[in-house]
């Protein structure tokens, strides 16, 4: 797969992989920021968990958008593959809708209802932290070898599924990026809310979890060469940019520790945006392995695409619409990321 | 795939719809009014009006944590319960998905800016976001009602030897079917948000003594959505009659089952009631008013209106569609009647106290218009079976290959029961917490932040 031209089906599936790379950061903050919400509820003495919850509370719905955008851009786009995905995700896809549902509600509600606020948080937390490891699974099912043919259908086998331990290597790593990406952010946004506290809670966790992720990915390249060989070999023709991917992942953390203004240790944004080319890299590796493959062995790029006019129409949407939405969405980031005073005025 | 699995799939999906569509039509109802008491709010310089708007943000807030996710999951189980569907829609009619992506985006962005922004920002931008808000919920349902529109009226593709050729998504697009499905779905919807809001208030009013303080800003709400609803009733009651000579001569056998006529015929009578028995051809207990059905199709007494019996049997809806029929116009006449008398009784005979039976009626208007709409999206959608693509692609061929869905349907539903109960459960103790009075007593604090998450 090497010298590819820029065809429709490229460009396509270019525009596919940037929808899951936004909506895997996003989602992980999201998910992971919930998750932290719960696990810092009873402590008195940090702000953590006011942290998280602001910095939940007007995005979980802009993150929810992605995924909806996700899927269509999907069928939209590769139709067959998603008869071929729709067909075989049916269990773990309702599962995912179900916890996502549970998950969204409840933490709505938490800010609602003063008087059972613990209780939802938990239930949303949990619900949140396993929807990003059975999101995960979808790329080990999509690698082949899960999917059984009974009676001239295809169906998911579950029981190789939850046997495999790839399948487990990826749910590892996204619990654990989950985790910390958001720890991360939550660090840079209690700093710029100079919140120092919280800032160490979160830069610590970051610490913690920052290796934990990276371990879960070694885990997953030695699985994935034992159960998807094919996948396994085109990776390790860009192991250049595997190394720097790893790179990113030191420097990230050495942005956590180096002096930062004012006396304090760290600079955390900068370590966000390291960690996000990290990720970046990564994901670029394992996409461009992946190809021409959606679906493995049946389905291609080629034989999923949809029709050409289609797609023409489609393309030009995207354009526009993303052009028409660029200044809402400069207006919502500096409403609530950016600007520090308004960030503190809600305390 | 045997027959039971393809009802369970249908069954998932209509039970996913049915939830969904609760919140998605309040979605767009529920800040079109908020939109009108801000609007009336910059006008007349009354804070009960402000009032009135945070209140029922706050509910559109809680609202929201079903709509989005339980959209989410109409959108994502399409392709799960309906791949061949799907497959069909990504090649021919991806656009309104995509569009409404945009729409989508549109809404969260600024109800965020408006929910947790709310005092940060000038009064301006609060109503533009409103509207921005309003626009893109009500954008979206056109959109997506639109791929049922589609369904209803396939366009801009051929197929030859069961192959899609010839795509033009645009033609699918702006299928026949667009603008009156796209009319009745905004205007319903608006016409429902309306109906509960004044609902809620005529209850508060039953509860209030008249004269108090509670009474009046109550009343203030009511009159606001009298005059909406009744205005917007009005319209989709002329939209309604568009929508069903639309089926006369687009999907024929949908407007006989509705009616439940069997034979073709000119000044055939209109059905009103009872019940329609496919098997004797009969209709029980029904009244019917003669000549009326074909005025209605064609506005004519002579206009032809086919019956049931040119169809292959094999090919008409399930005949409890009249019920549904009868049901949903019922519920829009009955609207519009109370908010015609809601009016006369406030504005030409100037009366500041309703009378209780008037205001127990415009609170039965409130469920009775979400029903309606259940009603009408089931008359919509069953109507159209068995296709999915109508006379294109069966419901049969749509269906996923996977079997033993019972367990899926089973968690589906009982996830939809505990958020309906946890819903109604969060909205009736949060505003027990936060009573009126609280509001209306601080009336000059303008920092208070319903929010705000501490």
């Amino acid at each position: 797969m090497t010298g590819l031209t820029l065809t429709d089906e490229i460009l396509a599936i270019t525009l596919i992989w940037g929808f899951v790379f936004i909506y895997a950061v996003m989602g992980s903050m999201d998910f992971g920021a919930g998750f932290w919400s719960m696990v810092y509820i009873n402590r008195e003495k940090t702000n953590a968990t006011n942290i998280a919850n602001r910095y939940l509370s007007p995005t979980w719905e802009v993150s929810n958008v992605f995924i909806v955008a996700l899927v269509v851009a999907i069928y939209s786009m590769f139709p067959r593959a998603a008869y071929s995905l729709g067909t075989i995700l049916l269990v773990p896809g309702c599962l995912i809708l179900l916890l996502l549902a549970i998950r969204s509600a409840f933490l709505v509600f938490s800010h609602t209802a003063e008087k059972y606020k613990s209780l939802l948080i938990y239930v949303s937390g949990v619900t949140g932290i396993i929807i990003p490891a059975l999101l995960m699974a979808v790329l080990p099912i999509s690698q082949g070898g899960y999917v059984v043919e009974m009676n001239g259908r295809e169906t998911l086998s579950l029981a190789r599924l939850f046997t495999s331990p790839n399948v487990y290597a990826f749910m590892a790593f996204a619990i654990s990026s989950s985790l910390f990406l958001s720890s991360l952010l939550l660090a840079d946004y209690s700093k710029t809310s100079d919140d120092m506290r919280a800032y160490d809670v979160y830069k610590r966790d970051a610490i913690i979890t920052g290796p934990l992720s990276l371990i879960s990915a070694f885990f997953i390249m030695v699985t994935l060469e034992r159960e998807a060989a094919w996948i396994f070999d085109e990776m390790m023709k860009n192991i250049p940019l595997l190394l720097a991917s790893a790179v990113c992942f030191l420097l990230a953390g050495i942005a956590l520790i180096i002096p930062g203004k004012n006396g304090t240790r760290g600079i955390p944004r900068l370590a966000v945006v390291i960690a996000i080319i990290q990720y970046m890299l990564a994901s670029y590796v394992y996409g461009r392995a992946h190809l021409p493959y959606i679906v493995y062995p049946n389905v291609t790029i080629q034989s999923g695409f949809t029709d050409p006019n289609s797609f023409r129409a489609v393309f030009i949407v995207y354009v526009v619409g993303f052009a028409i939405l660029f200044p809402g969405f400069y207006y919502f980031w500096s409403l609530f990321m950016k600007n520090k005073s308004l960030q503190q005025r809600e305390e | 795939m045997t027959v039971s699995d393809l009802v369970i799939a249908r069954a998932m999906f209509g039970t996913t719809m049915a939830f969904h569509i609760i919140f998605a039509t309040l979605g767009i109802g529920i800040p079109f009014m908020i939109l009108m008491s801000e609007f009336v709010f910059l006008k007349t310089k009354d804070q009960d009006y402000s009032i009135m708007a945070r209140r029922w943000t706050k509910t559109k807030g809680v609202l929201l944590g079903i709509a989005i996710p339980s959209g989410t999951i109409a959108g994502v189980s399409l392709s799960l319960l309906w791949p061949g569907f799907m497959e069909v829609i990504g090649r021919v009619m991806a656009l309104p998905f995509q569009i409404e992506i945009y729409a989508f985006f549109i809404e969260a962005l600024f109800l965020s800016i408006y929910v947790y922004a709310y005092d940060r920002i000038s009064a301006r931008a609060r109503i533009i976001s409103l509207v921005l808000v309003t626009l893109g919920a009500l954008a979206s349902a056109v959109l997506i009602s639109n791929v049922h529109a589609f369904e209803g009226t396939p366009a801009g593709f051929r197929v030859v030897n069961g192959h899609i050729v010839d795509v033009d998504p645009w033609a699918a697009f702006f299928n026949p079917g667009f603008f009156v499905t796209a009319g009745h779905v905004s205007l319903t919807a608006i016409m429902t948000g309306a109906f509960v809001f004044g609902a809620t208030a005529a209850y508060k009013m039953l509860r209030n003594s008249p004269g108090s303080r509670s009474y009046k800003f109550h009343s203030k709400a009511l009159f606001m959505s009298l005059v909406t609803g009744g205005a917007i009733a009005l319209l989709s009651s002329l939209n309604g009659h568009a929508s069903a000579q639309f089926l006369h001569e687009y999907q024929p056998e949908k407007l006989a089952a509705a009616e439940g006529l069997f034979e073709t015929q000119s000044h055939a009578p209109l059905l009103i009631g009872g019940t329609v028995d496919p098997d004797t051809k009969e209709v029980k207990y029904g009244v019917e008013i003669p000549w009326a059905l074909s005025f209605l199709a064609g506005n004519s007494f002579d206009t032809v209106v086919r019956g049931l019996n040119e169809f292959p049997r094999e090919h008409w809806p399930p005949l409890f569609i009249h019920t549904m029929f009868n049901g949903m116009v019922g519920v829009g006449m009955y609207s519009l009647l109370i908010a015609a008398l809601g009016i006369i009784w406030i504005k030409f005979l100037k009366k500041e106290v309703l009378p209780k039976w008037l205001l127990w009626a415009v609170t039965l208007a409130g469920p009775l218009s979400v029903l309606a709409i259940e009603f009408g999206w089931i008359l919509a959608c069953t109507g159209r079976q068995p296709w999915t693509i109508y006379h294109i692609l069966s419901t049969a061929d749509s269906v996923t290959s996977q079997t033993n869905l019972g367990t899926l349907y089973l968690l589906f539903v009982l996830v939809y029961l505990l958020l309906g109960i946890a819903v109604i459960a969060v909205l009736y103790f949060y505003f027990k917490r936060h009573p009126l009075m609280n509001d209306l007593s601080n009336q000059t604090d303008g920092d208070d932040k319903n929010y705000t998450v501490h």
